[in-house]
């Protein structure tokens, strides 16, 4: 064998599962006795409760709420119900969450709340790089920063007893690289026991007018000393103390930093927040020298600096990077740099230039892509204001994405002051998180607008979770609430739906909004791809006919994956799910369906 | 030191469930493990990348130029992350190419892989995947061909990693992913 050297260590441990960052933490909550657990999807988060709904028989509650704000008041209701409940959403969700969050604090809770914000450095899978820290600062409500996924999963088991024992919600902090990091992960066992619910009242607590808010802001402030004396004994702040200079860093970048820092250079990893300033300065009295080395925000070294009289390296002095996400690499040229030679060197590869790019797609016959196509074609030279979805991957009639549900109120900004007409694209599940009140201003103050709510009867982006729409929530089936009742009742001038996948139905109803006024919503409703293979199967695909082909290129300018140029001729490859919109568009008739199977 | 492990493809290919793989291995042999996955938006038939460190305990990320093997699902993708791997590291990868819409758009060509994948790296394991793991049953099971491949490179008892494969592979698809393993591993043989 060719790593002889890597034999083994067999050692006595307790079980070890092979477990997704996410997974753990949906399992040290049941650990923990969760009783209640609520969130809206959204990468790096989903799979934690996801993981929670795939728990059969299972003795808490679970659900994904239509939106991060509902789905903390909900947890909320829980926790002063006496319940343990967590609450998860990516960091942007918690913008959407930051009305209740921001009072959450002066009320406290009874039952252990957690409020998972998973924050997105790079960002991979988000529109922006914001750091959760600062919201928990700003609300008074400690943080936990995981830097490996078991700590994660030993964080959120001691949130619950830090919110209950000082009965303060407890914000734990997760980002991309911990989420969805997959690691040997220590499994204890689940309770059996639940709690039952019991709501005391108490107004003086419960009711936030102003005359309580006074009294529990001066009880909230009371409380940090003591939160950040328990935080402070815990395993996941520690220090070493080595030599002259010293690395201060938080959550992964700590974990590059073990792996490189070399002996005598001290170090100081940060797990929780608020931070014991008192240690912290008695840390940096000892070193002349300290890099502050951590993801997001200066966070850590704005502290340090409020503390320390010594030479400080950090992203204020442009060190480190201030945007994007860090690496080995990265870490390790930054300590080069600043006079520190890493423990270890890596060789230095460059990556090879000029290949062609392979960004994410939108997947072959996805409903979205004949809509946006249809709406390019009848709405030529028009606005096209969109939102957060698998759309926003399209290559047609994408004009704006700014945050969820934003394209409906945007839509109706710009069409009270363009001449254009306003084509507004919004999928089924971001419509129900944020879009209704943007659809009921628009009718309330007579906007000019075409929405087109893409109803693809799933959350696809982020794992297809169900939504309100399709009569399935996450325990089965449910009511189904109807797109087209709620847009009637938003004040919509005109409500009509069409299948996409019928294209020349699909422009039929777009030239009759068009020649209307007012606000006019149309419902593209057409399964997303993935779900509809699972349930139907294989559809027969499609093929070029390459006598008919012209190599006019109209089928490669629609923009779906399954067709490709090879050399000189479009082909349709694997991929082709049998849609068939390809095979409208083509003019020559050359796109059939293939024969047999 | 920890054993670095790259694994790159198109989204949808099964990077995720090969990197599932190596770390059951990991767990039935009682080593620590650390694996990072692409989820989320990427995963639409994107260029993804799943890193694992075997021995691993620490941060996630395999460094560039840090990695002891690159296992790719598509030949492009080998390219692509190439620079991940050490001087000395080994490539395993697919031969089989995903033409990327983008070369109609931008214009671009899909380059000449085959010889690019042999001039570029010092030591390189490739194969037809698809057409192996055809012959095993089913096109689906060519990231199986390439980890029966990548086996005696790997540092793992051979019945472990095959434990692995049981552990993450669906029950009824077992039969035909223990005959990729084993053509990947002959094919393995043949090159040597
Ligand atoms: S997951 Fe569904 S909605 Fe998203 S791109 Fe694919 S087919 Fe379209
Ligand atoms: S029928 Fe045409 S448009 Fe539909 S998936 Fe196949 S190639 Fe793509």
């Amino acid at each position: 064998m060719l790593h002889k050297h890597l034999n083994p260590r067999w050692r006595e441990i307790k079980i070890k599962r092979f477990m997704l960052c996410n997974e753990a933490i949906a399992r040290g909550s049941l650990e923990a006795g969760l009783d209640f657990a609520t969130g809206y999807p959204g990468t790096p988060s989903s799979e934690v409760i996801d993981t929670l709904s795939t728990y059969h028989d299972r003795n808490f509650y679970v659900e994904w709420s239509v939106n991060e704000k509902v789905a903390l008041e909900n947890a909320i209701g829980a926790s002063w119900c006496g319940l343990r409940s967590i609450c998860v959403m990516k960091h942007v969700g918690l913008n959407v969450a930051a009305d209740p969050f921001m009072s959450l604090a002066y009320t406290g809770v009874k039952g252990g709340l957690v409020v998972l914000s998973a924050d997105d450095p790079f960002p991979h899978s988000s529109q922006n790089e914001q750091d959760s820290r600062r919201y928990a600062h700003a609300a008074k409500i400690p943080c936990l920063d995981p830097s490996t996924p078991q700590e994660a999963k030993d964080m959120v088991k001691y949130a619950f007893c830090l919110s209950e024992r000082h009965e303060i919600p407890v914000m734990l902090r997760p980002t991309t690289r911990i989420c969805h990091a997959r690691s040997d992960i220590e499994i204890d066992d689940i309770p059996k026991e639940s709690r039952i619910g019991k709501f005391a009242k108490d107004p003086k607590r419960w009711v936030l007018v102003p005359a309580h808010a006074k009294e529990l802001h001066k009880k909230l402030n009371k409380k940090q000393g003591k939160i950040i004396e328990d935080l402070s004994s815990t395993p996941f702040n520690y220090s070493m103390n080595r030599g002259e200079t010293a690395i201060i860093s938080s959550g992964v970048a700590s974990a590059y930093l073990r792996e490189l820092i070399p002996d005598g250079v001290s170090f100081m990893k940060i797990g929780t927040y608020p931070i014991d300033l008192r240690k912290l300065k008695a840390f940096t009295e000892r070193h002349k020298k300290i890099l502050v080395i951590e993801e997001l925000d200066p966070v850590l070294e704005e502290a340090v600096r409020m503390v320390s009289s010594s030479e400080i390296i950090g992203k204020m002095t442009g060190d480190v990077p201030l945007g994007g996400e860090l690496n080995l690499n990265i870490v390790h040229d930054i300590l080069e740099k600043n006079g520190i030679s890493p423990k270890i060197r890596y060789e230095e590869r460059d990556p090879e230039e000029g290949l062609p790019k392979r960004p994410p797609s939108l997947c072959a016959g996805c409903m979205h892509q004949p809509t946006l196509y249809a709406i390019e074609e009848v709405f030529k030279g028009d606005i096209y204001p969109s939102d957060i979805g698998c759309y926003t991957l399209s290559a047609h009639a994408i004009d704006t994405c700014l945050c969820m549900g934003s394209s409906v109120s945007i839509g109706s900004g710009i069409s009270h002051c363009e001449e254009r007409n306003v084509v507004v694209t919004i999928g089924d599940s971001t419509f129900m998180h944020t879009g209704i009140p943007g659809l009921i201003n628009a009718a309330y103050n007579d906007a000019k607008m075409v929405l087109v709510i893409l109803d693809n009867r799933t959350t696809a982006m982020t794992g297809h979770q169900p939504t309100p729409g399709t009569g399935e929530n996450i325990s089965g089936t449910c009511k189904e609430l109807s797109l087209e009742a709620i847009c009637r009742a938003c004040g919509a001038d005109l409500v009509e739906t069409v299948d996409p996948y019928d294209f020349v139905a699909m422009k039929e109803a777009l030239h009759r909004a068009k020649a209307k006024h007012g606000v006019r919503v149309i419902i593209a409703r057409h399964p997303c791809a993935i779900i509809e293979k699972k349930r139907k199967g294989e559809e027969i695909p499609f093929e070029i006919d390459v006598k008919r082909c012209t190599k006019c290129g109209d089928c490669l300018d629609y923009g779906c994956p399954a067709i490709e140029l090879y050399d000189i001729k479009p082909i349709i490859n694997d991929l082709c799910n049998g849609c068939g919109i390809c095979s409208v568009l083509c003019s020559s008739g050359a796109i059939i369906r293939r024969e047999g199977r | 030191m920890s054993f670095d492990l790259v694994i790159v493809g198109v989204g949808g290919q099964g990077t995720i469930l090969s990197a599932r793989i190596i770390g059951e291995a990991c767990i039935i042999e009682g080593r620590h493990v650390i694996s990072a996955e692409t989820h989320g938006m990427a995963q639409r038939g994107g260029s993804v990348e799943n890193h694992v460190r075997i021995d691993g305990n620490l941060g996630p990320l395999v460094p560039i130029g840090g990695a002891d093997m690159l296992i790719s699902l598509e030949p492009l993708e080998a390219i692509r992350y190439g620079h991940y791997l050490k001087k000395d590291g080994i490539l395993i990868s697919n031969t089989v190419p995903i033409v990327p819409p983008t070369v109609y758009r931008a214009g671009t060509l899909y380059p000449d892989t085959d010889s690019l994948l042999l001039s570029k790296f010092n030591h390189a394991k490739i194969c037809n995947a698809n057409i192996l793991a055809t012959e095993a049953g089913n096109v689906l099971a060519a990231n199986i061909v390439l980890i029966g491949l990548a086996s005696p490179h790997l540092p793992f008892e051979e019945e472990n990693l095959i434990e692995g494969i049981r552990r993450s592979v669906p029950p009824k698809t077992m039969e035909i992913n223990m005959r990729a393993f084993e053509l990947g591993k002959i094919h393995n043989e043949e090159m040597c």
